[in-house]
């Protein structure tokens, strides 16, 4: 196992050299390229980039959630100890849902629109545990309590609740086993701005209560910003940026974390032509010589075409730059 | 049934992620490559180009003419005739080759006015909505549950016995079911942006289903032709098999209803029935297969799984 | 409630256009050319001529709608005229019924669940050995004409090896009885045509279940139940499998159309005295009642399993009982 971040805890998830393919027939596409990050107990870890940058699959990756064509190409998912990726399916349904959940985009999709709520409450607590009907019943009743969800609401089919209660009932899954780690893959993405705002909170308030970890993928960086401990920025399926939530905002060190933040205007500073990024992601199939991000970076310089950077060690941010090359590299980089 | 049920029948399911969209030139060949990569496109290909070359030049194949009856009568296949000959002395192997040439456009003709008639129907009641599509789809379930044998039975014995009769009933009788999936993809694409951004350019609702929405329909079009195609060509011999084509046309089905009727079976020219009945499966295959190609080709969810190494899904 | 009366509705539509179309048709006929027709069914003198003529409704300056209504009342009380052995329609049908529906019921009923059992096993193990051999090879053969596999089955099976009968439902000349002995040649003569039914019917509904497997395989709701650590075996039936057949319920049922037609063929192929083969006997006999008839018991064949499909989606999918 690799070295602690913070404070000589050891962590409760450590993502080694980890790379994920999409094996097609025309020719392989890395969609995760050699990504190291940790998560420490209770920690909310934020990552964020473009649509197609490899976050979703990172995640899934890590949950252990692939299927064809994707496929773990190197690499270890270093979970309480345990690496997952070695593990078989049998060994993994141990530890499914108990020790680490997910929660995915949609409700709509994510639940079985055939079965009741509490159907699949009952689905996921037979699963792993033996409990009688009634405390099943008080289980599930007591999760949905905790998002904020009338447990008459059990009955119901997903298609009929409303978006966002469908969510929080999806987070009140999550919950069943009350896990130390909660992936989540842009629970809020299909809500309006006020109801991500609610959920957020009532995620940051049940994760201070129950005291588990969060993996949070999102590709608004805003959204994040008061929530997250640390936070990782993702491009072309490579760690761009990885730190403190707060340091990163206050000072990007990578281009792109700069240009991310500066597509976002203040609601209260002063007004200023809105910025982008010029230019789209990268083909995975075939990526950018050298830096993947060169042909969009405005301080792009001659040899960031020549030589794909390392991530480098900034005080306590790491970031794939070539700026800032000259500090010492990181022990667990590629 | 082939014909997808879900009305996005385009719609790929596993997308790698990062890839740019293809300008228009390059899709068709990539769409051209992956028809020719794709094994049973080629085999569906293959056997419609030979049924099709026989039917057209059915002289390169025999010089006989199969309707003449002075050979020996029933007998078995030999050097001297390939399958054998018929109760009245014809040879049974022109009869087969010559045979091509009506079945096929039997087929050809019914399975393409049908479809014409599907989109006709679908799309106008996909679009135009209403009380002309509340009229349309109830006829068009109607149509869709009656049992088609037996209507075209019933139809059949009305009318003059003969190709014409089975080409022009199998047609208004094979439309349904194809209208419905024409319809309730109309109905999708109908909320799609670029027909709002045509509508609001001021262009006609005839030139928006034309030129618009037509395009986007082709893969379910296709789909529906081929798989129509495989049900017309057993219908259309099993009519004629039960008796209620014209039996002094040469088809395949006549064939067999003349083999059936001399018991070929048992008498020891087996090949006369089954020959003839080989080659409606051979060519009902090759439509299935091309169809089953489709469906690969435009869902690949649907593809061919390449295991490499890592856990099972 | 409100699902039931609309399904109970459109199946009486349904059935009410099939009656009409049915009374239409010879009635659509340039009265020479009915008559014509109607002289060519077998056993015709003048006086049942004229007889064929009145049921018809050609050549008699009878009100349409008035022997509109008579037919309607005639079909519901199951009085079709008599055919051409001047025996009653109905009695004719109600006696070879029961071997259609016993072949057809049994052989549907085995194809439905050989089908989506394949289909969804090999759908699960995609890539697997059964994957790709199975499903390609079954939508080969459900692709051929059911005629056809009726041949060869009875090419093979009982003229060149002889192990089952050639044609009919029971040996000829043994009378009917309810001893074992009676049973299994019964049996044995529905093995081929069963066997012909079952193979079509299983074939394409293989094809399309796995290919509604795979599809729902890839969506969210079974990934997120793998992810909640559920067996695998659930995960394929209760959660995907499940998913998969019902919106198709009613599908299959609309295929049976096709099965039916293949049924007569299959009857006539075999010479199994059901109501294909009497449907087949009704042409050569030009026996338009015994026809006419026919058609509407197919119909309403049809019409009931695809009622019974559709109560079937509502009983089971939830958010077809809410729309």
């Amino acid at each position: 196992m690799a070295s602690p971040l913070s404070n000589g805890r050891s962590p409760l998830l450590e993502v080694g050299d980890l790379s994920v393919d999409y094996v097609t027939e025309a020719a392989d596409v890395r969609a995760v390229d050699h990504v190291d990050l940790e998560v420490q107990p209770g920690e909310f870890l934020a990552i964020v980039g473009e649509s197609g940058c490899g976050k979703s699959t990172l995640l899934f990756a890590i949950a252990q959630l692939l299927s064809p064509p994707a496929e773990i190409a190197g690499g270890t998912v270093v979970f309480k100890g345990r690496d997952m990726v070695k593990l078989t399916e049998d060994e993994l349904r141990h530890i499914r849902w108990r020790d680490y959940s997910v929660v995915m985009q949609s409700a709509m999709n994510a639940l079985n629109p055939m079965k009741s709520i509490e159907g699949q409450f009952r689905d996921t607590l037979e699963a792993h545990d033996s409990m009688s009907r009634k405390a099943i019943r008080d289980r599930s009743a007591e999760v949905l309590h905790l998002v904020g969800i009338d447990a008459v609401h059990l009955k119901s089919y997903p298609h009929q609740l409303s978006g966002g209660m469908r969510q929080r009932a999806m987070i009140a899954m999550a919950l069943l086993f009350t896990p130390e780690l909660v992936i989540m893959d842009e629970p809020t993405s299909a809500l309006d701005v006020v109801a991500q705002r609610s959920l957020m909170s009532q995620i940051k308030d049940l994760q201070r209560r129950l005291g588990f970890a969060v993996i949070f993928v999102t590709h608004d960086m805003s959204l994040v910003r008061h929530y997250s401990d640390r936070l990782m920025v993702m491009y072309a399926g490579q760690v761009a940026e990885l730190g403190a939530t707060g340091s990163i905002f206050e000072n990007p060190l990578h281009p792109y974390s700069k240009g991310l933040l500066d597509a976002f205007p203040s609601i209260r500073g002063p007004r200023r032509p809105l910025t982008g990024i010029p230019g789209s992601p990268p083909d995975l199939s075939r990526p950018p010589s050298g830096c993947r991000f060169q042909p969009r970076c405005p301080v792009a310089m001659a040899q960031c075409v020549a030589t794909a950077p390392d991530l480098y060690e900034v005080g306590g941010t790491r970031v794939r730059c070539l700026l800032h090359a000259d500090a010492p590299k990181d022990a667990a980089a590629v | 049934m082939t014909i997808p049920m879900t009305p996005e029948a385009g719609a790929p399911v596993a997308a790698a992620p990062g890839s740019a969209a293809a300008p228009g030139s390059a899709a068709f060949r990539r769409f051209v490559q992956a028809v020719l990569r794709n094994r049973k496109a080629t085999a569906g290909l293959v056997i419609l180009a030979l049924m099709s070359i026989v039917a057209l030049f059915p002289q390169l194949f025999t010089n006989v003419d199969p309707q003449a009856t002075i050979f020996d009568q029933q007998v078995g296949p030999s050097a001297q005739h390939l399958l054998g000959t018929t109760q009245v002395g014809e040879d049974v192997f022109a009869q087969l080759i010559w045979g091509t040439r009506l079945t096929l456009l039997i087929t050809v003709i019914v399975s393409l006015a049908a479809t014409v008639i599907s989109v006709l129907i679908g799309v106008t009641a996909a679009y135009v909505g209403g009380m002309a599509d509340r009229t349309l789809s109830l006829v068009t379930d109607v149509f869709l549950v009656l049992p088609t044998l037996p209507l075209l039975i019933v139809l059949t014995a009305y009318l003059p016995s003969g190709s014409l009769t089975i080409t022009a009933v199998m047609i208004a009788t094979s439309w349904a079911f194809a209208a419905r999936q024409l319809r309730a993809q109309g109905l999708s694409l109908r909320t799609r942006d670029f027909l709002e951004a045509a509508k609001v350019r001021g262009e006609r609702r005839s030139y928006i289903i034309i030129v618009e929405i037509l395009p986007n329909m082709i893969s379910l079009l296709v789909a529906s032709f081929l798989g129509l195609a495989v049900f017309v060509v057993g219908f259309a011999a099993g009519l004629q098999f039960l008796g209620l084509g014209n039996s002094t046309e040469l088809t395949w089905g006549t064939m067999l209803y003349y083999s059936q009727q001399n018991g070929a079976l048992e008498s020891g020219n087996a090949l006369w029935m089954l020959a003839p009945g080989a080659a409606v499966a051979i060519l009902g295959t090759g439509f299935a297969l091309l169809n089953y190609a489709f469906d690969e080709i435009g869902n690949p969810a649907l593809r061919p799984v390449r295991r490499r190494r890592g856990k099972p899904a | 409630m409100r699902y039931v009366a609309r399904r109970m509705g459109l199946f009486v539509l349904t059935l009410w256009a099939a009656l009409t179309v049915n009374f239409l048709i010879p009635r659509l006929m340039p009265g020479d050319e009915a008559t014509a027709v109607l002289s060519r069914m077998k056993g015709v003198n003048p006086a049942a001529l004229h007889a064929l003529q009145v049921e018809f409704g050609i050549n008699t300056d009878q009100n349409v709608l008035v022997t509109y209504f008579q037919y309607l009342g005639n079909c519901l009380t199951g009085q079709f005229g008599l055919t051409a052995s001047r025996v009653p329609v109905m009695t004719d049908i109600l006696d070879k019924l029961p071997w259609t529906l016993a072949l057809v019921g049994i052989t549907t009923v085995i194809a439905f669940a050989i089908g989506t059992m394949v289909g969804v096993l090999s759908a699960w193990r995609r890539g697997g050995r059964l994957d790709s051999i199975l499903p390609p090879l079954l939508f080969i053969v459900s692709t051929m004409p059911v005629f056809f596999v009726a041949l060869v089955l009875l090419y093979v099976f009982a003229v060149t090896l002889g192990w089952l009968p050639i044609a009919s439902n029971y040996e000829l000349g043994s009378t009917p009885s309810l001893t074992l002995g009676f049973a299994s040649d019964v049996v044995s003569h529905a093995i081929l045509p069963g066997l012909t039914l079952v193979v079509v019917t299983a074939g394409s509904w293989i094809y399309t279940m796995r290919n509604n497997m795979v599809t729902t395989l890839a969506e969210d709701y079974v990934r997120m139940a793998r992810a909640k650590g559920l067996p695998g075996w659930q995960i394929m039936l209760d959660y995907a499998a499940r998913n998969a057949i019902l919106p198709n319920l009613t599908g299959f049922a609309m295929q049976l159309g096709y099965v039916l037609g293949g049924s007569i063929l299959v009857e006539y192929t075999f010479s199994y005295p059901g109501l294909g083969y009497l449907f087949y006997t009704g042409t050569t006999n030009h026996d338009l009642p015994l026809q006419s008839a026919l058609f509407l018991v197919y119909t309403l064949a049809i019409l009931i399993c695809v009622l019974i499909a559709d109560f079937a989606s509502a009983i089971l999918d939830p958010r077809t009982r809410d729309s």
